[in-house]
């Protein structure tokens, strides 16, 4: 056995073990512990014994039996009840189905209304995906100890309000679903542009929130917005490899190589998206997801059937009419109507404070040939930018732009 | 089971200027909330109070007691009532909130007690 086998074994099996545990203890804090506990014990004895047949079975099983013990041992910890309840549950922890797995429980415990969606986040990313404190700092930039203490704070009023650890039933779903998918969707969209430093990508976080997409699609399959979801962020992380030129700086759908797009990925979003339309159940994500279909179907920027995505943009305003996702439909709206329709529709959007408003402006007035408009929007766009990378890439546009004469096309 | 304070916060200004009619339907609402929950073995208590202009603060500072008039001043919110409800874990607990901020018209706070 290997350090990697090991890390490959706690990578793919903490959060499940620790959501069992949670389920056996009835306490977060003790369950995280007896399974740091455990793979300590299997880091001591896999080399000698080798990996058991049923690693994460085991870990679990470790677990428990430790915590036991260290219950009847630690008298002042006295929780009688606690106790009586491990003394009743099987030795070993039954086999389950998919939809009354653990981790599903788990998820709908970290991501429950009543914790703000800060906390979610932390707690997701820490008992389902095993990310440290200072993983979750760094990925965020913020503060550990702000992690640290929403942890804390989210984990304690789980156990004083007694936020409860099972899955909503069908009737609650509407409401609970949301908070859990909002809570994998940022974490993507957190990796896929950062809001601050100087990379535009961080692909850890990407990727455990692809591992969450895949985990909640396995676990609730019959739910047309959580395979919209996934086949959303597959969609997006195809084009991961050409949205980043050499320098660093951000390359936009139209001008980006497709032939470094992910071809296995786009398959399996586009395969998804075709799944879930099916169902006639259309949804946020399931729309976004069916957008990002319909660039992945373009052999080039030109080639984009810009008319099926304003469409598209149509539906999701209709389904969630906020600013940004009009902000977003003008962009189609630009390459199907031109640029005065664009101008017109980003016109009275409340979004003075948003960067990318005011660099999709700064686009659409080049195009219409107000250089000295499209210079200002530009400006504006990079007094409220805060990624390095962006930056740059506004700046680009910005310089580019003010060679251009006021008039001139 | 977890008793769980459910705090109603008015808006007192608001209330001044309430119609009579409207007052007495939010209390029919209240009333047929409150015959809910002791139908489904949750009441334990429930009171609504008078307006903060009624309420005296009183502090020890320095081993001395101070009596003063009013509400208490760093208070951002006034308390204008409150349900203490027994449910067995957060989400009953909250159902119940939500049908309570419906009947009564003002924002409920939802709060576990210690054990």
């Amino acid at each position: 056995m290997t350090a990697a086998d090991l890390e490959r074994v706690y990578r793919g099996e903490r959060g499940r073990c620790v959501a069992t545990l949670v389920r056996l203890l009835g306490d977060i804090d003790l369950a995280e512990e007896a399974v740091q506990e455990a793979f300590a014990v299997a880091a001591a004895t896999w080399p000698e014994r080798g990996v058991p047949p049923n690693p994460g079975g085991w870990i679990t099983t470790t677990a428990r039996n430790r915590a036991v013990d260290r219950l009847r041992r630690e008298a002042t910890r006295g929780d009688r009840h606690r106790q009586a309840l491990l003394l009743h549950t099987p030795d070993e922890p039954e086999e389950v189905g998919p939809v009354r797995d653990d981790r599903l429980r788990l998820v709908f415990t970290c991501c429950h209304p009543a914790l703000a969606q800060p906390a979610q986040v932390a707690l997701t990313l820490r008992l389902l995906c095993g990310l440290t404190t200072p993983e979750i700092a760094r990925a965020f930039l913020v503060p550990e100890a702000t992690v640290a203490q929403r942890i804390v704070r989210a984990k304690k009023k789980i156990a004083a309000a007694r936020i409860p650890y099972r899955v909503p039933g069908d009737a609650e779903l509407p409401e609970r679903l949301p908070p859990v998918l909002a809570a994998v969707y940022l974490t993507f969209t957190e990796g896929h542009t950062a809001t601050a430093g100087d990379d535009l990508l961080r692909p850890d976080l990407c990727a455990e929130a692809v591992r969450l997409g895949r985990l909640l699609a396995e676990l609730m399959p019959d739910e047309p917005e959580v395979l919209g979801l996934l086949a959303l962020m597959l969609l997006t992380q195809a084009r991961a490899g050409a949205r980043v030129a050499d320098d660093g700086t951000p390359v936009l759908l139209p001008d980006q190589d497709r032939s470094r797009w992910d071809r296995s990925l786009v398959a399996e979003g586009q395969a998804l998206v075709r799944a879930c339309l099916r169902r006639g159940a259309p949804g946020p994500y399931q729309v976004q997801a069916a957008i990002a279909a319909v660039h992945s179907d373009a052999p080039s920027g030109d080639a984009t059937d810009w008319r099926q995505v304003l469409d598209l943009y149509d539906l999701l305003l209709r389904l969630t009419p906020t600013p940004v996702v009009a902000l977003n439909r003008a962009v189609a709206v630009l390459h199907v109507e031109g640029p005065q329709a664009a101008l017109d529709a980003l016109d009275g959007l409340p979004l003075d404070r948003l960067h990318l408003f005011h660099a999709t402006r700064a686009d659409v007035l080049a195009r219409l040939g107000r250089a000295r408009d499209a210079r200002a929007a530009y400006d504006r766009a990079l007094a409220l930018a805060t990624n390095g990378a962006e930056r740059r890439f506004l700046r680009g546009r910005r310089d580019a732009s003010g060679t251009g004469t006021e008039g001139a096309t | 089971m977890t008793q769980y304070l459910l705090s109603v916060f008015p808006d007192e200004a608001a209330i001044a200027t309430t119609p009579p009619e409207e007052t007495e339907r939010m209390y029919a609402q209240v009333g047929a909330f409150n015959e809910e929950v002791k139908a489904a073995g949750s009441w334990v208590f429930a009171g609504g109070l008078h307006p903060s202009s009624t309420a005296t603060v009183v502090r020890a500072v320095d081993g001395e007691v101070v009596t003063t008039d009013g509400p208490y001043a760093e208070a951002k919110e006034v308390i204008g009532g409150f349900w203490i409800i027994e449910a067995a874990d957060l989400d009953a607990a909250l159902a119940w909130a939500r049908k309570g901020t419906v009947a009564c018209g003002a924002p409920v706070e939802v709060r576990p007690f210690q054990d």
